[in-house]
């Protein structure tokens, strides 16, 4: 085995009562690429903060080389060559790529030189590493796919020998996820490490050396890529069997019960974010819109769901029109059969500062069931959240908890029991499993089968190919507004991907 | 003649109205800029003026009252940066909080010290900034127009009115090309840029507040010792908050900061000249609504004309690292 570029030595951490991590002792050999797996909430991106300097281990060691390393702040482990790409990317929206690249490793008082001199390197990475980037451009009006490579033009730029990235395919299409790996390959032929923390097992297992996998704040399992399955790695990050595949049968289309024509969106500053879309949803299929984050399906779904306003365009649902130039009202589509869950749960599906039982009707607090006169029935809405927690498998089992104190996995669970539980005809559902644990996936897959299976219409949304791969009867691909393609569930990854980049598109029309 | 002597008395007391507003929103530029909001520009100017009419009238030095005046306004930004970066306070409340200090303690000091109904004592001589003549204003001031324009407009203020408008280049030097300006613009957008890039937040926002407090320092000075001869209570009179509205209508930008300010100050000069006079064709104005304007302006202009102004996105957001 090579030397360890870095030794993580007994590390604990906990915030409060959460014990984040709990004793790891991890060995990362140079020049490879090590990744680290684990569910969310799992620790791995708090070890990485530890490591980075970001947060503080309460116990524990890091050795960087073998040698015994303090780190306390990040620029410690810049000094020491660690160089990290966050989830979150850590630029400022209105600096330049240039500015920000500098940002803190200015050198001198004065920026004059310490841009032109940021300039040169620039140049001399983007060659040796092929990570083009326009140094002037305004870090805002870059897609996601090229801020990401500032973030490691920025860890490079500081001579960063040990790249940490945190999920960070989590934004880019399948093209740009496999440019990232040919970066990362070229970054390890140069002698760098590469520490690649995941969720995603296939990256996994198509650009590392080594895999650990963390489970509830400890080290479980360290494996050759070679030598192990995803099967395997499935097992060991839940803790028990998981089927990856979803388990489903042939799907019995019946009457449409969603129809799209003609649909056209602009945004507030009068972009247009759904061009001309048209499509149909019909009982017992589930139809499942792919495509890479921020190319209209947000304002799709927002527009179908009553919450944004149609430039033209007409929605039918279970044959009567609905009003999309006027204010269509969520609540009015609700109560005709239209169950939304929302891609955000944090922004549109909750109220974190509410209890369980409270966000477990909102939305449908006016029903009779739930009322008592002008108020609200406590005791009906709360049997009615216990149902529901018992039925979802919500853990903890508190109806009065805060909802901020639940799990990304069980808070999803809570906007999901609230939309089936209201028997919509159609069901429209944004990223459900976002920021959720493998364990919940599964449950929420079964979940949405079972609704296609009853009879219902089911639209997805979803960021996750593999995810619309799994669940969806039908496949249509958006791309820059524009749907771009229908293809059968069975289309390959590949065919998918290049609809996804709009690279189809384009050849069409040379 | 007379309609051009008028424009001449009217454009310099926009200038000296505006000294003031103008150190007070470079103030509040540099603690907005680093991502903490500050509503007690006001008291910190306010104290100042205090101090240096304080200082100024023991001493007899207009630099000892200048020097306790910055000494006090520093140390009142301290506090505001204590409880707000630091303890990651509300900071409108700090703010807040240090308005009311000010607001009292000027008056319950003044009076106990010397006993003249909050006032400070009268100033004169060495005691005040003057006005400073500009070499051969003299010379000059029978030229028509551009010798009359040099010696009665731009000579004869203050030396602290001078560094003002010197200010504002300068500002925007250190804001666009030093290195403590990347930083600061950086943490008042992104604080988590900067800390994982290596940088303190807590040390450079400090940093930024102590900016504030010698600017309002200085802005205090300007109150009590050139525009008037010692301190009078509540002299700043809402000063403080003009300047906020002016910082938020030029966009945390220096230049625009600095029109802005002159055109408030504009104004200001203009209902003091109207005021009692009719204006013709609209007639007797209220001077309530003359002294509105700076912020019926700033409301409308922000609404419709300018567009939004986005203020740094970490404003008013205590940075806190850990979950």
């Amino acid at each position: 085995m090579a030397d360890a570029a870095i030794e993580l030595v007994g590390i604990d951490k906990s915030f409060g009562m959460v014990h984040a991590n709990r004793n790891i002792s991890l060995k990362i050999p140079a020049g490879t690429i090590h990744g680290i797996v684990g569910e969310n909430g799992a620790g791995k991106s708090t070890l990485m903060s530890i490591l980075y300097g970001f947060y503080q281990a309460d116990r524990g060691e890091i050795l960087v080389g073998g040698k015994r390393a303090d780190i306390q702040t990040p620029s410690d482990a810049i000094a020491r060559g660690i160089g990290m790409v966050h989830q979150h990317f850590m630029l400022v929206h209105n600096f330049t790529v240039l500015e920000n690249v500098i940002l803190g490793a200015e050198g001198e008082p004065l920026l004059k030189t310490s841009i032109s001199k940021a300039r040169a390197e620039l140049q001399r990475l983007e060659r040796d590493y092929g990570l083009e980037v326009d140094p002037d451009a305004v870090v805002e009006d870059l897609p996601v796919g090229l801020q990401q490579r500032v973030e490691i033009l920025k860890a490079l730029y500081r001579g960063a020998d040990i790249l940490i990235l945190d999920e960070p395919t989590g934004v880019l299409t399948p093209a740009e996820a496999d440019h990232l790996f040919r970066i990362l390959r070229q970054l390890k032929e140069e002698g760098k490490t590469v520490v690649l923390i995941t969720h995603k097992l296939r990256e996994i297992m198509a650009v590392t050396d080594n895999v650990s996998v963390m489970r509830q704040g400890t080290v479980v399992a360290t494996r050759k890529t070679g030598e192990t399955t995803v099967e395997e790695l499935a097992e060991l990050m839940v803790g028990r069997r998981v089927l990856l595949r979803v388990e489903k049968g042939p799907a019995r289309p019946g009457e449409v019960l969603l129809s799209v024509r003609n649909l056209t969106v602009r945004d507030a500053r009068g972009v247009t974010m759904v061009d001309n879309v048209s499509f149909d949803v019909r009982a017992g299929e589930i139809v499942g819109i792919a495509g890479v984050a921020g190319n209209g399906q947000s304002e799709l779904l927002e527009t179908i769901t009553g919450i944004r306003k149609a430039v033209s365009g007409t929605v039918t649902l279970a044959g009567r029109p609905v009003d999309l130039t006027g204010a269509a009202d969520p609540a009015e589509l609700r109560a005709r059969g239209m169950a939304h869950v929302p891609e955000d749960r944090h922004h549109m599906g909750l109220v974190l500062a509410f209890e369980e039982s409270e966000n477990s009707i909102l939305g449908y607090h006016r029903q009779e069931r739930y009322r008592n006169g002008p108020l609200l029935d406590v005791d009906a809405i709360r049997s009615d959240a216990r149902e529901k927690i018992e039925k979802y498998d919500i853990r903890p089992a508190d109806c009065r908890l805060r909802t901020a104190n639940f799990s990304g996995g069980n808070q999803q669970k809570i906007v999901l029991a609230r939309e089936m539980e209201q028997d919509p005809k159609v069901l429209i559902v944004g990223q459900p499993t976002r920021g959720v644990d493998v364990g919940a996936i599964e449950f929420i897959h079964k979940r949405l089968i079972e609704m296609r299976d009853r009879g219902k219409a089911v639209l997805l949304v979803s960021v996750e190919l593999d995810e619309i791969r799994a669940l969806s009867d039908r496949i249509l691909v958006m791309f820059a507004g524009r749907i771009v393609g229908e293809r059968e569930a069975q289309a390959s990854e590949g065919e998918l991907g290049l609809l996804m980049a709009g690279v189809e598109q384009k050849e069409a029309a040379e | 003649m007379e309609f051009f002597n008028t424009l001449i008395f009217l454009l310099d007391s926009t200038i000296r109205l505006s000294v003031p507003l103008l150190l007070a929103a470079l103030a509040g530029l540099y603690a907005e800029r680093s991502g903490v909001f500050d509503i007690g520009l006001e008291g910190k100017m306010l104290a100042g003026a205090f101090a240096a009419g304080a200082a100024a009238a023991i001493s007899g030095s207009a630099w000892a009252g200048l020097l306790a005046a910055v000494g006090i306004a520093v140390f009142l930004s301290l506090v505001h940066g204590f409880a707000s970066i630091t303890h990651r306070g509300n900071q409108i409340v700090s703010g807040v909080a240090i308005n009311f200090i000010a607001a009292g303690s000027t008056i319950i000091l003044g009076q106990a010290w010397f006993a003249q109904g909050g006032r400070t004592p009268s100033l004169g001589g060495d005691a005040r900034f003057g006005s400073i003549q500009l070499p051969f204003a003299e010379a000059l001031s029978g030229v028509p127009l551009v010798g009359d324009l040099y010696s009665d407009l731009l000579s004869g203020h203050s030396l602290i009115a001078y560094i003002a408008f010197l200010l504002v280049p300068f500002t925007w030097w250190v804001l666009f090309r030093t290195r403590f300006g990347l930083r600061l613009r950086a943490v008042g957008e992104n604080p988590a840029a900067v800390d994982t890039a290596g940088i303190s937040v807590a040390w450079l926002r400090y940093r930024a507040v102590i900016c504030t407090g010698v600017l309002t320092g200085l802005a205090g000075t300007y109150l009590a010792l050139s525009q008037n001869a010692g301190f009078v209570k509540d002299m700043t009179a809402g000063r403080g908050f003009i300047a906020l509205a002016a910082l938020i209508f030029a966009k945390w930008r220096p230049v625009p900061v600095m029109f802005a300010c002159l055109l408030f100050g504009f104004l200001d000069a203009f209902s003091i000249r109207v005021q009692g006079t009719g204006l013709p064709l609209i007639g007797h104005v209220p001077v309530q609504f003359m002294q509105a304007l700076p912020y019926i302006l700033t409301v409308v202009l922000l609404a419709g004309f300018i567009g939004r102004a986005e203020p740094p996105r970490a404003g008013g957001i205590p940075y806190v690292k850990e979950r």
